[in-house]
């Protein structure tokens, strides 16, 4: 006990003194689960967009598909992604593996079903509700969908988030394809695996503590989401 | 040459025919809509009334059937010149001075302009000092209110109008029916679905009653209520109301 409560205390000390060491896991983590998300923004918003608003043979099983792809399991993503880019992969000639890269596009991988799907269902129902009204000013297809996107601003923003949150708090994905290589492609979730079973329990729990802190701001900013979407009537 | 000043009448149906699941929803030989004045729409409730206006106005394709304005099909184009207040309206969430800002740009007025007239348009409606409410927090009577002034706003040669009064208290009914009546005087061409009769003698100058997805009557107001020409119609106007057979 005695040692645990110290590591706690250490741990206290890494996160409130800006331990530099600590600072750069944090920083790489936000870095790669960020631009996983702005990707998968840049893929899964059209992808929902388009499958909330067209009428095509197939598409309910390709929404059920992208929904049910909401779960993949990050291991297997990232076996995946490895097998993609290692020597022998397709990708292989591009040396990607081991990279902050390939912990992007694994990551990426896992959040366009989350963006999709989750988009794909705000934007139909606004669309069931606003459709008629819209064809009635006059606009075309793009002009339409234009507006629904800027209508579901509020959950759309709430879509990211929770793919954000995904992103940051996985570990199988970007272990096994990033390598947890110190200084390079280290981030938070992968250095707590590794410490713990290292026994190194300060930084661990320092690590713990910051995504605890992300976890609770990504909800907290998710709440306020909502309430200014209440207060411009969004409901 | 009326066709080129009012490029979406005369709005011209025929044989107009919708089934959903083996039941008639609606089947209608012809009905033509030109000149002005307005036309009060009338019938029990599920007798055809909406989809009419909606197959009418384009936003509904009926299994059968083809309708013209001005000899062409409908076309996204000249929506501009073309109104619609929906049976539920629908508000952007934005203030109702932006929803009809909104309205405006999408009828092609530029920014500036649209900026402009739309403090003009909510003068007119009596909704000045809602503008920067939230559109959807309106109530009943004032989102109608601001419906009819945001469909009005792009000045079009032709309105429908669903069912605009029924559940609004009777300022705003008066409110919604003198809007109504000015923009007729004005020229404007207005069919209006009416929920009570008193409604379609107040501002009808012509009726049509529709019974089981089909005209049963199409005549000036005074005739109408003189000498019913069915039996369907007299039951309506006695306040007998027809329930859909299958519903008996
Ligand atoms: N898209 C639809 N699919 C199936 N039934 C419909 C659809 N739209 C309307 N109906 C049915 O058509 C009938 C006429 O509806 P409506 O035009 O709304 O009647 P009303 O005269 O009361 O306006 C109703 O029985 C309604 O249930
Ligand atoms: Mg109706």
């Amino acid at each position: 006990m005695q040692d645990f409560a110290a590591s706690f205390l250490e741990a206290f000390q890494l996160v409130l003194g800006f331990n530099s060491g600590l600072l750069e896991i944090v920083w790489l983590s936000l870095k790669v689960s960020m631009t996983a998300v702005v990707v998968a923004a840049i893929i899964g918003l059209p992808i929902g967009a388009f499958l909330a608003v067209s009428r095509f043979p197939g598409r309910g099983i390709i929404i059920v598909t992208v929904t049910a792809m909401m779960g993949l399991p990050p291991v297997v993503v990232g076996l995946v992604v490895y097998l993609l880019l290692s020597n022998a992969g397709v990708l292989g000639p591009l040396q990607l593996l081991y990279t902050p890269t390939a912990m992007i596009i694994a990551q990426t991988i896992l959040v366009v079903p989350i963006i999709a799907a989750l988009a794909r269902q705000t934007l139909e129902d606004l669309n069931v509700e606003y459709r008629d009204q819209l064809k009635l000013f006059g606009l075309g297809s793009f002009a339409r969908l234009r507006t629904l996107l800027w209508e579901g601003r509020y959950s759309l923003m709430t879509t990211l988030l929770a793919g954000f949150g995904r992103a940051v708090a996985e570990v199988g994905a970007v272990i096994i394809v990033g390598g947890n290589i110190n200084h390079v492609t280290r981030v938070m979730t992968t250095t707590i695996a590794l410490e713990t079973s290292k026994g190194n329990l300060a930084l661990a729990l320092g690590l713990g503590i910051v995504l605890v802190v992300i976890a609770f701001t990504i909800n907290a900013l998710a709440f306020l989401l909502r309430a200014a979407a209440e207060r411009s009537a969004y409901v | 040459m009326q066709s080129n000043t009012r490029p979406v009448l005369p709005l011209i149906a025929k044989g107009l025919f919708v089934r959903r699941k083996g039941r008639v929803l609606l089947d209608v030989d012809s009905i033509a809509i030109d000149g002005s004045g307005t036309t009060v729409l009338v019938g029990p409730n599920g007798a055809g009334k909406s989809l009419l206006l909606k197959v009418l106005s384009g936003l509904r394709v009926p299994d059968k059937g083809q309708i013209s304005w001005n000899g062409l099909a409908p076309d996204r184009q000249r929506y501009c010149r073309f109104g619609f207040v929906l049976q539920n309206p629908v508000m952007l969430r934005r203030s109702a001075l932006s929803n009809v800002e909104y309205a405006l740009r999408a009828v092609g007025h530029d920014k500036s302009e649209a900026k402009r007239r739309a403090p003009i348009v909510l003068e007119e409606a009596g909704l000045t000092s809602l503008a920067s409410a939230s559109a959807r927090v309106l109530s009943g009577g004032e989102m109608q209110r601001l419906a009819l002034a945001r469909a009005l706003a792009a000045g079009p040669d032709l309105l429908f109008l669903d069912e605009p009064t029924s559940s609004l208290d009777p300022a705003s009914v008066l409110a919604i029916e003198a809007m109504v009546k000015n923009a007729s005087r004005d020229g404007m061409r207005i069919v209006l679905i009416a929920h009570d009769l008193a409604q379609a003698k107040r501002v009808g100058d012509e009726i049509i009653f529709m019974h089981r997805g089909k005209i049963a009557e199409n005549v000036p107001m005074e005739q109408f209520f003189k000498q019913p020409g069915t039996p369907e119609a007299e039951a309506f106007i006695a306040g007998k109301i027809l329930v859909p057979k299958e519903q008996q």
